[in-house]
């Protein structure tokens, strides 16, 4: 290191470094065109002019990007003299170069107008040799030079001609000042380069060879496209390395094969979304406003390419009328996906909502052949897009989408109900499309020697969704078969649980504890607080100016010791923390640095290897709120760093260590419910070796599966009962009460104590609601008041003991009793349950007339191929609109039914006359045995009566309350797979809980102050985790009632604090008095 | 704010105090950083766990302590990560709202907003466009106790 002067202050630098660049490091200014931080100096623009003071007051003019440091140069960067020639070498290069805008914007800040000289407006190159340096230095290509001489002078390609020595890799551009028309990579190589694009943003955005995958990516790092690099392929290039001042980037770092020991494998490899080619239709490929569900997606998103602005590719305009084309790549034989892709309706349906809710003027119009909105909620999601945000759906089939060139428009041709051709037109055609096995899907397969379906998804049993035709091997995910997010992450805990079942043995067996050191007291010791600023290589120190907000640091109250770190996360300096909480006796730690939603839990790991409570750390975010964010001021960056670490300071001094409670947990899981989810939750527990308590209000176990014979795709599902009741009755850990109720459930998470209707007493863990639901009684349609009017599962009772006379004519209603106030929720199975049966009546009458009266089908996934079977073998199926719903006549009681419905081809109502009228009736929650169990449970039921979990997407078997979890029928309609996935799931999350000894409530929780509760009780009933009580306590010699905050239920989010008329509680860790010292401290 | 730089040498500019909570709005702040994005050095952050645990009083005391103006930000409707803490923090501050109407403080020194851990670009618009809002409004005069010169 050596000294020199710039402009009188004393700057310490490497010896032999650009002085423009020291300069600029140190916040002087000095205008330059030719300069890159990563390209050699070359002093072409010669307008980073500098004088160097000489003995006696000497001045000299040079280039300060080609003038080495060296000890004792004294620099001045700007004079009058300096101005002048700067100002006209600018008019110079202004002239030269007359509508580049970087040009006109330094020429500008130089105080330089064009007018003077001849201009030369077809030139925008200054010959600054940017590009050639970064061709030559960075790619290594030397493609490009300076050709000609004097005023011929330029840049081009050797003779002129395609250079085969470009790798289009774009530098030259990059580094161009003036946007070069020069560097025009097809004429310099001979190709059209291709962007790298952003896989996360649907490839609507391109990105570097090196970047980090998308926002939120884990771990959040960039990393290096090993196709696209430079450096691994050309041996070229190597800026990231030069620039990462962490040394963090490893070019040599390759795959590895690593052998592993395992008793179970999962996997769970996703789904890849259909690509609609040129031979598809619909124009994907060739109109830049037809554009896929995925990238319209991206289009919406707030972080998308266009910052959340809904505009149409082609010209940037917002369009106003956009077309849903519904099935793209899904529900199509011609492209061999036969199935159906089940998410695709709600993802437009939500799609449509986020386009009209950011632009009020749009008008979405969704295009299906039936509104799928199976899901729980989802039907109610669907009338408040048509009721709330007018969009528009049509029943139609779609032909093609034709552009008119002229008009930008692009017109739909689509067959409505009736069957006559339409078209319309739309500024913006989105295709809904479907969902695909991956390629890495069927690798997959092949390496663990796994079946796939048909269609190329990983085929699993039937009757265990998560097993794959392998043993020990499970799948889980889109990648058995499309699924909605609560499906894929039920499938997902569900895959655990068989995975967990034959790994319980070995549970725990390969954890290594981590010891720590005794904490030690710090009661009464003074307040020593120990401040750790860091720079963050040049990503803190390079903005903020380190040194002073150190210094400023240690002079505040409580302050005992202040340093600076290059990198405060790195191994040495957490050795070196520990060291100076030691020496310096420190009682708080704060670091000066990142984000503690990154950083805050490695410092508290120092802190307890160091003998601290972790709670007496602080961080104080002086990078990403500060250095990162004001990086054009400087200062303005630093006086907010002060800021930041005075309130820190000031939170820090009233920092007090907390004590983690540990409770013990009780290894056992009361299962309320014998059905088929009851009784596979319960065999799976109790096969990962903890006792279960399985409780039937019904004589017998087995629930609505006694009444099911065999699923759609023909498994006898009486087989799983018998199998199913006799796992239940022989295993040792599982005790059944049958025709028992849930008298009292006392106690908390790890620790209930439940008393049942039959006197037994039982102590556990976990509870697991798996209550069933009931088949819907219909009122409608002349149920129970004619006997040829029965419901689906009457039928299939028929049809398996036989009927007495052969059928002619069968007419099934869909959604009796769902869909329609006061249910309006879809019951999702009733439509595979119609498809079955009227295959079974074909099979077995194949004269007869079948006709299903339908609203929307709802054959999703895998049962869509079902719908097609049998449509093929005859089967009728005709829509109907609720408000011209079918009307069931009869005239005597002898008489057959005669079905009453308005054909949509014909427009005309039909009569059908019917042996049988065969009803769907839809599910039902038993509402008041459902809102008995809640209430003692203190979890909600949804407006239909059934269980409410956490999260609809991401929590489906969990409550907001730990320790409850919910599965099957009690949940909401589906079928009998998917209520084997939950069962198993909620058994996976109750078994997490039951394996652990002790459950560790953290530090940051809530806390009373008896002196001040005035037991209103608001805080309880605000409490969205059930962790607030009233209850009596006994306070010195009185018995008062007082709200009790269990530990063990509080998630520390402080709503019950901020309620508090009382100011009664506080939340440990984010105390008032902490908060408004930091206010104060502002 | 400390006090380096002589008053008279810098223009006015507003104090600002934002509690963010700290699984999405904080996040968000992250965000904008990590993505460089930039925007006006006025505003100070505390970060707390939930939008819901802001007590009205936090934001009356920081006005009397002469901040400019104050923001809370959380999670968008339905994202919050306590499921229903941010309703509660809209329902207080609706109340606050028209308490600080009704006292004459100007509508625009309390903002409540959501940003998710997504939108880093967003949270730097909102950092931009409430300290312009608040530096319109000029300093805070109303319930300011101790006026601090910058």
């Amino acid at each position: 290191m050596i000294t020199l002067t710039i402009n009188g202050v004393s700057i310490q630098a490497e010896e032999g470094a650009s002085v423009l660049g020291i300069a600029r490091a140190n916040n002087v200014w000095i205008p330059s065109l030719c300069q890159h931080d990563s390209l050699s100096d070359y002093g072409a623009c010669r307008l980073c002019l500098v004088e160097i003071v000489g003995r006696g007051g000497r001045r000299k003019v040079t280039t300060s990007c080609t003038l080495p440091a060296a000890a004792g140069l004294e620099i001045v960067t700007e004079s009058e003299r300096l101005t002048r020639l700067r100002r006209t070498v600018m008019e110079l290069i202004l002239a030269g170069c007359p509508h580049s805008q970087g040009v006109r914007e330094l020429a500008e800040k130089l105080g330089v107008k064009p007018g003077r000289l001849e201009t030369n407006p077809d030139n925008d190159c200054i010959l600054c040799g940017q590009c050639v340096r970064a061709c030559r230095e960075i790619s290594q290509a030397e493609a490009i030079s300076f050709g000609n001489r004097g005023v011929d002078r330029k840049v081009m390609t050797p003779f002129g001609e395609v250079s085969p020595r470009c790798v289009l890799c774009g530098a030259c551009v990059f580094v161009c000042p003036t946007g070069s028309r020069l560097l025009n990579l097809a004429k310099i190589a001979g190709e059209e380069p291709r962007a790298l694009l952003s896989r996360f943003d649907a490839g609507m955005t391109s990105t570097g060879a090196i970047s980090r995958p998308f926002p939120q990516a884990v771990p959040n790092v960039p990393a290096i496209n090993r196709l696209a690099c430079l450096k691994l392929n050309r041996e070229a290039c190597g800026i990231c390395e030069k620039v990462c001042e962490a040394k963090a980037i490893c070019y040599q770092d390759a795959d590895r094969s690593r052998k592993l020991e395992i008793g179970a494998i999962v996997a769970a490899p996703g789904f890849e979304p259909f690509v609609p080619d040129h031979d598809y239709g619909l124009g994907y490929t060739t109109n830049p406003d037809v554009v896929t569900s995925m990238e319209f997606e991206r289009i919406l998103s707030a972080s998308g390419p266009f910052g959340g602005h809904v505009v149409r590719p082609s010209d940037g305009h917002a369009p106003r009328r956009i077309a849903f084309l519904q099935c793209v790549g899904s529900r199509d034989v011609s492209c061999r996906n036969g199935y159906c892709s089940s998410v695709c309706c709600m993802a437009a349906v939500k799609e449509a909502i986020i386009a009209k809710e950011h632009e009020r003027s749009v008008e979405p119009t969704i295009f299906v052949m039936d509104i799928r909105a199976f899901g729980k909620e989802f039907d109610k999601f669907v009338e408040r897009a048509k009721s709330e945000y007018g969009i528009v759906f049509k029943y139609s089939r779609v032909s093609d989408v034709v552009r008119d060139e002229k008009t930008g428009e692009n017109e739909v041709i689509f067959a409505d109900e009736s069957g006559r051709l339409q078209r319309e037109r739309f500024d913006l055609v989105v295709l809904s499309v479907g969902l695909e096995p991956s390629g890495d899907t069927r690798r997959l397969a092949r390496l663990l020697g796994v079946r796939v379906n048909e269609y190329g998804f990983l085929w699993t049993e039937p009757l265990r969704p998560l097993a794959t035709s392998r043993a020990g091997l499970f799948a889980a995910g889109a990648a058995t078969g499309p699924r909605d997010i609560p499906e894929t992450v039920i499938q997902a805990s569900a895959a655990a649980c068989e995975a967990a079942r034959l790994l319980a043995p070995a549970r725990n067996t390969l954890v290594t504890e981590r010891v720590y050191p005794p904490e030690r007291n710090i009661a009464g010791e003074p307040v020593r607080i120990g401040v750790f600023v860091c720079h963050c290589g040049i990503n803190i120190g390079g903005v903020v100016d380190v040194p002073a907000v150190k210094d400023y640091a240690a002079m505040l109250q409580g302050v005992a010791y202040a340093d600076a770190n290059l990198y405060t996360c790195s191994q040495d300096t957490q050795k070196l923390i520990k060291q100076r909480i030691e020496e310096h006796k420190l009682n708080r730690v704060i670091v000066a640095s990142c984000s503690p939603r990154t950083h805050e839990a490695l410092f508290q790991e120092t802190m307890k290897e160091s003998g601290l409570n972790p709670h007496l750390f602080v961080m104080a975010n002086i990078r990403d709120q500060c250095s990162w964010v004001h990086q054009q001021d400087p200062e303005g960056a630093t006086a907010k760093a002060k800021d930041l670490v005075r309130m820190a300071v000031a939170m820090a001094r009233l920092a007090e260590p907390l004590q983690s409670v540990s409770l013990p947990v009780t290894p056992a899981a009361l299962v309320i419910g014998g059905g088929l989810s009851g009784m596979t939750s319960a065999l799976a527990i109790a096969d990962q070796g903890f006792d279960v308590c399985l409780v039937e209000k019904e004589k017998e176990l087995g629930g609505n599966l006694r009444k099911l014979d065999r699923t759609l795709a023909g498994q006898d599902l009486q087989a799983l009962l018998q199998s199913a009741i006799a796992g239940v009755r022989k295993h040792p850990r599982i005790q059944t009460h049958v025709g028992a109720r849930m008298r009292e459930i006392k106690g908390f998470v790890g620790n209930y104590e439940s008393t049942l209707s039959n006197g037994t007493v039982f102590k556990h863990g976990a509870i697991i609601v798996a209550t069933g639901a009931v088949e819907y009684q219909p009122e409608e349609y002349g149920y129970g008041r004619h006997r040829k009017v029965i419901t689906q599962m009457e039928l299939s009772r028929h049809l398996e003991q036989g009927l007495k006379s052969a059928l002619s004519s069968v007419v099934m209603i869909q959604c009796v009793g769902s869909r329609e106030d006061p249910r309006q929720y879809c019951s999702r199975v009733c439509c595979s349950k119609a498809v079955q049966n009227a295959i079974r009546l074909k099979a077995l009458y194949p004269q007869a007339e079948v006709r299903v009266l339908y609203r929307d089908l709802r054959t999703y996934g895998m049962r869509e191929p079902y719908y097609a079977e049998a449509r093929d073998k005859g089967v009728l199926f005709t829509r109907f609109d609720l408000n011209d719903r079918p009307e069931v006549i009869w005239n005597g009681k002898s008489e057959k039914p005669t079905v009453l419905v308005k054909d949509p081809v014909l427009g005309l109502k039909t009569a059908l006359k019917a042996d049988f009228v065969v009803l769907s009736a839809g599910m039902v929650a038993d509402g008041e045995a459902n809102d008995v169990l809640a209430k003692q449970l203190k979890v909600p039921l949804n407006q239909d009566g059934f269980f409410l979990e956490a999260h609809v997407k991401l929590r489906p078997v969990e409550f907001a309350t730990d320790g409850v979890y919910v599965a099957g029928l009690a949940h909401g309609p589906k079928s009998s797979d998917e209520s084997i996935a939950q069962a198993l799931a909620a058994a996976s999350r109750a078994c997490v809980l039951l394996s652990r000894k002790e459950l560790e409530a953290h530090g940051t929780i809530g806390d009373v102050d008896p002196e001040r509760c005035a037991a209103c009780g608001l805080c309880e009933k605000i409490c969205p985790f059930g962790a607030v009580t009233l209850e009596v306590q006994r306070i010195g010699r009185t018995d008062r009632l007082l709200a009790r905050i269990n530990p063990a239920l509080c998630k520390g989010c402080g709503a019950c604090c901020a309620s508090c008329r009382c100011g009664a509680i506080t939340l440990r860790g984010f105390t008032d008095e902490q908060i408004l010292a930091e206010i104060a401290a502002l | 704010m400390n006090n380096d730089h002589p008053s008279e040498f810098r223009e006015w500019q507003p104090r600002i105090l934002a509690f963010l909570c700290n699984w999405c709005s904080y996040a968000g702040a992250d965000l904008a950083g990590v993505s460089r994005l930039q925007y006006p050095p006025n505003v100070r952050i505390i970060r707390v766990p939930c939008s819901g645990r802001v007590n009205p009083a936090y934001i009356l005391k920081a006005l009397q302590d002469g901040v400019d103006g104050v923001l809370v930000s959380g999670c968008h409707p339905g994202d919050c990560h306590y499921l229903t803490g941010n309703y509660y923090a809209r329902r207080k501050f609706r109340l606050l709202k028209e308490l600080l109407d009704f006292v004459g403080v100007e509508d625009g020194r309390v903002q409540f907003s959501w940003v998710s851990a997504a939108e880093g670009a967003k949270f730097s618009q909102v950092m931009t466009e409430v300290t312009e809002k608040v530096r319109a409004l000029g300093p805070n005069r109303r319930l300011a106790k101790r006026i601090v010169k910058m």
